[in-house]
C-alpha cells in the first residue's frame, strides 16, 4: 500500500498537535517516524487510524482520498495498528483475540473455532510468527503478546502496519526478533510505519526516516545518509550531548544492604524473590530488566511503600525492614518514584507545597503547629532557580507543568535534604532531552557527593550510561550483577532469565564500553 | 546478533494449571469431610438407639410409585459417616488432581443423607417434597443470576435485580389479573424489568453514573413504588387487579413418570421450564457464539473491542436491557408462578442472593445454578427442619440458608475474578 498524508493538521484548543504534516510510506517500506514525547507522533497515528478527526489535510491510500470515521473504516482500508498498550483481551486465547470482530462462524452465529485456529496457524506459518493458538494471552510473555497483536492486524489483511513504540516492553533479543518479523513483512510487500524515539533502533531497521518536532515534520533521511547525532539534533532542535560525563566511581562503605529480601504482592505472587544486593556510598547501581519483573516492587519495599514478606533492608547500618515511609525519609533515603503524577506529586497542590511534602512538619517551615507560608515561598523561589524549574511562580499547581518540570520538582524535593541513599525509578521516563541531561547530571552529582544511588530503569541505554554496576532482574530474582562494559547481548540474556553462572565467561567490553546515551 | 530462543520460550513461564483446585483448598475440603464424618459418627449415629427408624417418602404423582424407604438410623449412618471421612482422607492423600469436586460432592451427599435420616428419626420425611421445594426456591434465583450474568459479562454491575424482581412481580400480577391472561402477565413482568434495566443502562452508560449507586437507588425506588401502588391501586380493587391465577404445572409425557426425579423436574409450571431453557441458551450463547465472544470482550477490555469495530455501548445497552427483562420474568414467577398475589416486598432480598449466586458461580450460568440450588436446598431444608422439630431454635434455622451458602460456597470457590471491566464506565477518548 502507498500511504500519503498531506498537510494533516490537528488542533486541541489552542494547541496545534499536528501542523501541516506530510508523510509518504511506499509499498514494502519500513518507515520510521522519529520524535520526542509530545512531538505529535501519537496524535498523527490516531488520526490515521480513525480515532481522531483531523482539522485540515488529507489521507490518501493508493492515490485515493479516504475519510476514516472510526477504526473499523481504517481496518477495512487495510490499515492495521499495533498499539503501545496491547489491545488484547487477557482471558481470551490467542485464536479468540485474533478473530475478535471478524469471527468465522457456522450456522446461527456459532463460532467456528477450528477455522479460527487454522487461520492463526496459517498466518503464523506465512510470516514466521510462531505462537500457540490455544494459549491464554495473559499467560504469554509480552514479546509473544505483541506477535498476537501483529497477527490480529494481518488476519484483517492489513497492507500497512502501524507499530506504536513497540520495543518499550521487550528484551534486546525480543527486539531483534521483532525486527526480523518487520523485515519479512516488508519483503512480502506490506508497508510498515514504525514509531519510536530510539535512535539505535531507527538506524538498525528503517528504510526511510521522518523526524517530527513540535507537531511538524522537520526532516526526512535514509539511515545510510545520516547518523545518530544528526538525527538527535533534528529531533531536539539543537546539538545534543549523547554521553553522560562521569568520573570513575570511588565507592566507600556499604550503605544499602538487602539480604534475602522477599515481597509477596496482594495477589499472592512472589514479586521479589530473595534478593541480596549492596549499594556502596559513591556508586550508582543500575537495576535493569524488562518492566514488570519486580523492580518497582523492590524500590517500593526499600522506601517503605510496600510490606516486606521476609528478609531485611538496612540503610547505613540501620534496620529499615517494614519501616514507615517517614522513618525511611528520616534515615536519609530520597526516592524518585516511577509514577511522578500518582506517587511523586499532588498535582492539584502548588509547587511550593509539593516541595515541602516531606518536611512540612519541621523547622523552618512549621512553627507551633502552623506553617510559615512566607518561608515556604522563599525556599520554593530559591529551588526554582537552583533546579532550573521553569514555572511562572511557585504558587501555580504542579499539575500544570510539563513532565520535565514536574520531575524536576520531585528531584528538587528529594535532594533538598541530606541524602545517604537515592532510589530513583525510571527517573527520565517521558522527559524531553534537556530534562534527561539535567536529571542525569544531578544523579551523578549526588553520587560524587558520597550518596549511594540505586537507579531502576527499563531503558537499557540509560542503565549502561549511568550504572557503575548493573544488576539485572528477572521474575523477582537478580540474575546477575555485571560491569557497565558488558555487552548488550549478555545483559539481554540475563533480562530473559538466564543466570550469570550459566553464561560463558565474557571478554571484558565485548561490544565496546557503551556509554553513549540514546536520548531515551 | 542472533535471536535467542530463551527470551521467547513460553515454557519459561511455568504457569500453573488453572483448571485444578489449589492444594490448600483440596486439603481444606478433605479435613472438612473428615470432620463431618466424625460429627456424623458420634453426633448422628452412635447417640441414636439401635431400634430407631426413619422413613423417607419417595413418591409423588404422576411418577411411577416406589415404596417409602425405611432405614434403621444408626446402622445406616455409621457406614455413611465412615464413607464421608474416608472420602475426606482420599482427598488429602490425592492432592491436586482432577475430580476433586466430584469426591467432595459425594462426601457431602453422604453427610446430608445421614443428617436427614437423623432428623427424621422416629418419623417420616417427605423427600420428594423437599426436592420439589428446593426447585421452587431456586427458580427465581436462576432468573436473577442470569440477569446478573448478562449485565456483568458486558461490564455493567446490575445490583438492581431486586428492584427488577419487584417491578416484574407487581406488573405481572396486575396485568395477569386485569386481563385474565397469564401470558400477558408474564410479558408485562419482563417489560417492567426491562424498563428498569433500561434506566440503569441509560444512567450508567450515558452519564457514567456509579452503577452500584444507581442500582441501589432503583431497588429502593421499586420497593417504594410497588408498596405505594399496592396500597393505592391494587388493594382497593383486590379482586380485579391483584388476584391473578397461577400457571399450573405441565407434565411432560413419559419423563414426568420417572420415579423420584420425574415430578420434580418434569411436572412444573412454565417458569421452571423457561428458567431451564434460558440457562442453557445463555450458557451456550455466551461461550460458543460470536455474540458471546463480543459480549465478553466488551466486559473484559472494552477498548480492545472498540479497536476491532465492536460498538461497546450498544453491546452494553442491549445486554443490560435484556438482563432486566430476564429479572422481570423472574419477578413475575413470584406472583403468577406460585403465590397468585402481589404482596409488599415479596422478593425479600432474593435479588441480592441471586447476585451473590452469580458471583459464587464465577459469572457463569451453570456455576450460578449450583450456588442457587445450594441456597434453595438450604431454604427448603430449613422449613422441613422447623416442622420436624429437631430442637434447633427457629431464628437460627432461618439464618441457616445464608450461613450455609456463604460458608460452603466461599470455602469451595475461593477467590473469584470478575470480568476485567466490570463496573467501569467506558469513554471513547
Amino acid at each position: 500500500m502507498r500511504l500519503e498524508l498531506a498537510g494533516i493538521t490537528k488542533r486541541f484548543g489552542s494547541l496545534v498537535a499536528n501542523d501541516g504534516v506530510d508523510l509518504v510510506v511506499e509499498p514494502g517500506e519500513i518507515h520510521c517516524l522519529l520524535g520526542e514525547n509530545g512531538a505529535g507522533k501519537t496524535t498523527l497515528m490516531n488520526v490515521l487510524f480513525g480515532l481522531l478527526r483531523h482539522d485540515a489535510g488529507e489521507i490518501r491510500v493508493d492515490g485515493e482520498t479516504v475519510e476514516f470515521a472510526d477504526p473499523g473504516d481504517a481496518v477495512r482500508r487495510g490499515i492495521g495498528m499495533v498499539h503501545q498498550h496491547f489491545m488484547l483481551v487477557p482471558v481470551f486465547t490467542v485464536a479468540e483475540n485474533v478473530v475478535l470482530g471478524f469471527e468465522p462462524t457456522r450456522r446461527a452465529g456459532f463460532l467456528d473455532r477450528r477455522r479460527a485456529r487454522a487461520d492463526v496457524a496459517r498466518l503464523s506459518a506465512e510470516f514466521g510468527l510462531e505462537v500457540e493458538p490455544d494459549a491464554v494471552v495473559e499467560s504469554l510473555p509480552v514479546g509473544i503478546q505483541q506477535r498476537v497483536e501483529i497477527l490480529k492486524a494481518l488476519q484483517r489483511d492489513a497492507q500497512l502496519l502501524i507499530l506504536d513504540e513497540p520495543t518499550a516492553v521487550l528484551t534486546p533479543q525480543e527486539i531483534q526478533a521483532l525486527f526480523g518479523i518487520m523485515r519479512s513483512l516488508a519483503a512480502a510487500g506490506r508497508s510498515i510505519l514504525f514509531i519510536t524515539h530510539k535512535l539505535k533502533e531507527v538506524m538498525a531497521v528503517a528504510d526511510r526516516i521522518t523526524v517530527m518536532r513540535l507537531g511538524r515534520v522537520v526532516g526526512t533521511a535514509r539511515p545510510e545518509e545520516t547518523n545518530e547525532a544528526d538525527l538527535a539534533a533534528m529531533m531536539v532542535g539543537r546539538s545534543v550531548e549523547l554521553v553522560v560525563r562521569k568520573a570513575p566511581a570511588r565507592p566507600g562503605r556499604d550503605v544499602l544492604e538487602l539480604s534475602g529480601l522477599t515481597v509477596v504482592d496482594e495477589r499472592g505472587v512472589t514479586v521479589v524473590d530473595h534478593v541480596d544486593l549492596r549499594v556502596r556510598a559513591g556508586e550508582i547501581v543500575a537495576l535493569a530488566g524488562v518492566q514488570g519483573n519486580g523492580q518497582t516492587e523492590l524500590a517500593e519495599a526499600i522506601t517503605g511503600l510496600r510490606p516486606v514478606t521476609s528478609g531485611s533492608v538496612r540503610v547505613d547500618g540501620l534496620d529499615l525492614t517494614n519501616a514507615t515511609p517517614r522513618q525511611v525519609i528520616r534515615a536519609g533515603v530520597a526516592h524518585v518514584p516511577e509514577d511522578r503524577q500518582g506517587d511523586g506529586l499532588v498535582s492539584g497542590m502548588t509547587i511550593a507545597e509539593n516541595l515541602i511534602l516531606d518536611v512540612y512538619d519541621q523547622r523552618p517551615y512549621a512553627r507551633l503547629g502552623s506553617l510559615d507560608l512566607g518561608e515556604v515561598r522563599r525556599q520554593a523561589e530559591r529551588k526554582l532557580v537552583d533546579f532550573d524549574i521553569r514555572a511562572a511562580s511557585p504558587t501555580v499547581p504542579v499539575g500544570t507543568l510539563s513532565g520535565g518540570n514536574q520531575q524536576k520538582v520531585v528531584v528538587a524535593r528529594e535532594l533538598s535534604r541530606p541524602v545517604k541513599l537515592l532510589v530513583a525509578s525510571q527517573p527520565t521516563r517521558g522527559l524531553d532531552v534537556g530534562s534527561i541531561e539535567y536529571v542525569h547530571r544531578r544523579i551523578v552529582e549526588e553520587r560524587d557527593a558520597g550518596a549511594a544511588v540505586l537507579i531502576v530503569s527499563s531503558e537499557l541505554d540509560e542503565v549502561l550510561a549511568l550504572g557503575d554496576r548493573i544488576a539485572v532482574m528477572f521474575r523477582g530474582r537478580i540474575t546477575g550483577v555485571v560491569a557497565p562494559g558488558t555487552g548488550r547481548e549478555r545483559i539481554g540474556l540475563l533480562m530473559a532469565g538466564m543466570e550469570e553462572a550459566d553464561l560463558p565467561p565474557s571478554a571484558e567490553g565485548e561490544d565496546g564500553a557503551v556509554t553513549a546515551l540514546d536520548l531515551t | 546478533m542472533s535471536s535467542s530462543p530463551i527470551a521467547l520460550s513460553p515454557a519459561a513461564l511455568g504457569a500453573p494449571d488453572r483448571r485444578l483446585v489449589s492444594l490448600g483448598r483440596v486439603r481444606g475440603m478433605g479435613v472438612f469431610l473428615v470432620l463431618l464424618g466424625v460429627i456424623t459418627l458420634f453426633g448422628l449415629s452412635l447417640s441414636i438407639p439401635p431400634s430407631e427408624h426413619a422413613q423417607f417418602l419417595l413418591t409423588a404423582p404422576p411418577a411411577v410409585s416406589v415404596p417409602p424407604l425405611s432405614m434403621p438410623v444408626r446402622w445406616v449412618n455409621v457406614p455413611l459417616a465412615v464413607l464421608c471421612a474416608a472420602l475426606g482422607a482420599l482427598l488429602i492423600a490425592r492432592g491436586r488432581r482432577r475430580g476433586t469436586y466430584l469426591i467432595f460432592g459425594a462426601g457431602t451427599v453422604a453427610f446430608l443423607w445421614a443428617f436427614l435420616a437423623w432428623a427424621a428419626r422416629g418419623g417420616t420425611l417427605n423427600f420428594e417434597q423437599l426436592l420439589a421445594e428446593t426447585l421452587v426456591e431456586t427458580t427465581p434465583l436462576v432468573f436473577g443470576s442470569l440477569s446478573g450474568v448478562m449485565c456483568e459479562r458486558s461490564g455493567v454491575i446490575n445490583i438492581a435485580i431486586e428492584g427488577q424482581f419487584l417491578a416484574g412481580a407487581f406488573l405481572g400480577a396486575m396485568i395477569g389479573s386485569a386481563t385474565g391472561n397469564l401470558w400477558l402477565g408474564a410479558l408485562a413482568g419482563g417489560f417492567a424489568g426491562g424498563l428498569f434495566g433500561a434506566l440503569l443502562a441509560f444512567l450508567s452508560l450515558r452519564y457514567g453514573a456509579d452503577q452500584i449507586i444507581v442500582g441501589i437507588l432503583i431497588d429502593a425506588f421499586c420497593l417504594g413504588l410497588t408498596n405505594f401502588l399496592l396500597a393505592q391501586v391494587l388493594t382497593p380493587d383486590q379482586t380485579t387487579l391483584n388476584s391473578p391465577s397461577t400457571f399450573s404445572p405441565v407434565a411432560i409425557p413419559l419423563l414426568s413418570k420417572i420415579p423420584i426425579v420425574g415430578p420434580v423436574l418434569f411436572d412444573q409450571n412454565v417458569f421452571v421450564y423457561l428458567a431451564a431453557v434460558l440457562l442453557v441458551v445463555v450458557n451456550v450463547a455466551l461461550f460458543s457464539t460470536r455474540w458471546g465472544l463480543r459480549v465478553r470482550a466488551v466486559g473484559e477490555h472494552p477498548k480492545a473491542a472498540e479497536t476491532v469495530g465492536i460498538h461497546v455501548l450498544a453491546v452494553r445497552y442491549r445486554n443490560v436491557i435484556l438482563g432486566g427483562v430476564i429479572a422481570g420474568l423472574g419477578g413475575a414467577s413470584f406472583t403468577i408462578g406460585s403465590v397468585g398475589q402481589f404482596s409488599s416486598d415479596m422478593s425479600s432480598g432474593l435479588g441480592y442472593v441471586a447476585l451473590a449466586a452469580m458471583i459464587f458461580g464465577r459469572w457463569r450460568p451453570l456455576g450460578a445454578l449450583g450456588a442457587a440450588l445450594l441456597f434453595g436446598f438450604s431454604v427448603s431444608l430449613q422449613s422441613f427442619l422447623a416442622v420436624l422439630n429437631v430442637g434447633i431454635p427457629s431464628p437460627f434455622l432461618a439464618m441457616a440458608p445464608y450461613v450455609i451458602t456463604i460458608a460452603v460456597v466461599s470455602g469451595l470457590v475461593g477467590r473469584v475474578r470478575p470480568p476485567g471491566a466490570d463496573g467501569v464506565p467506558y469513554r471513547r477518548d
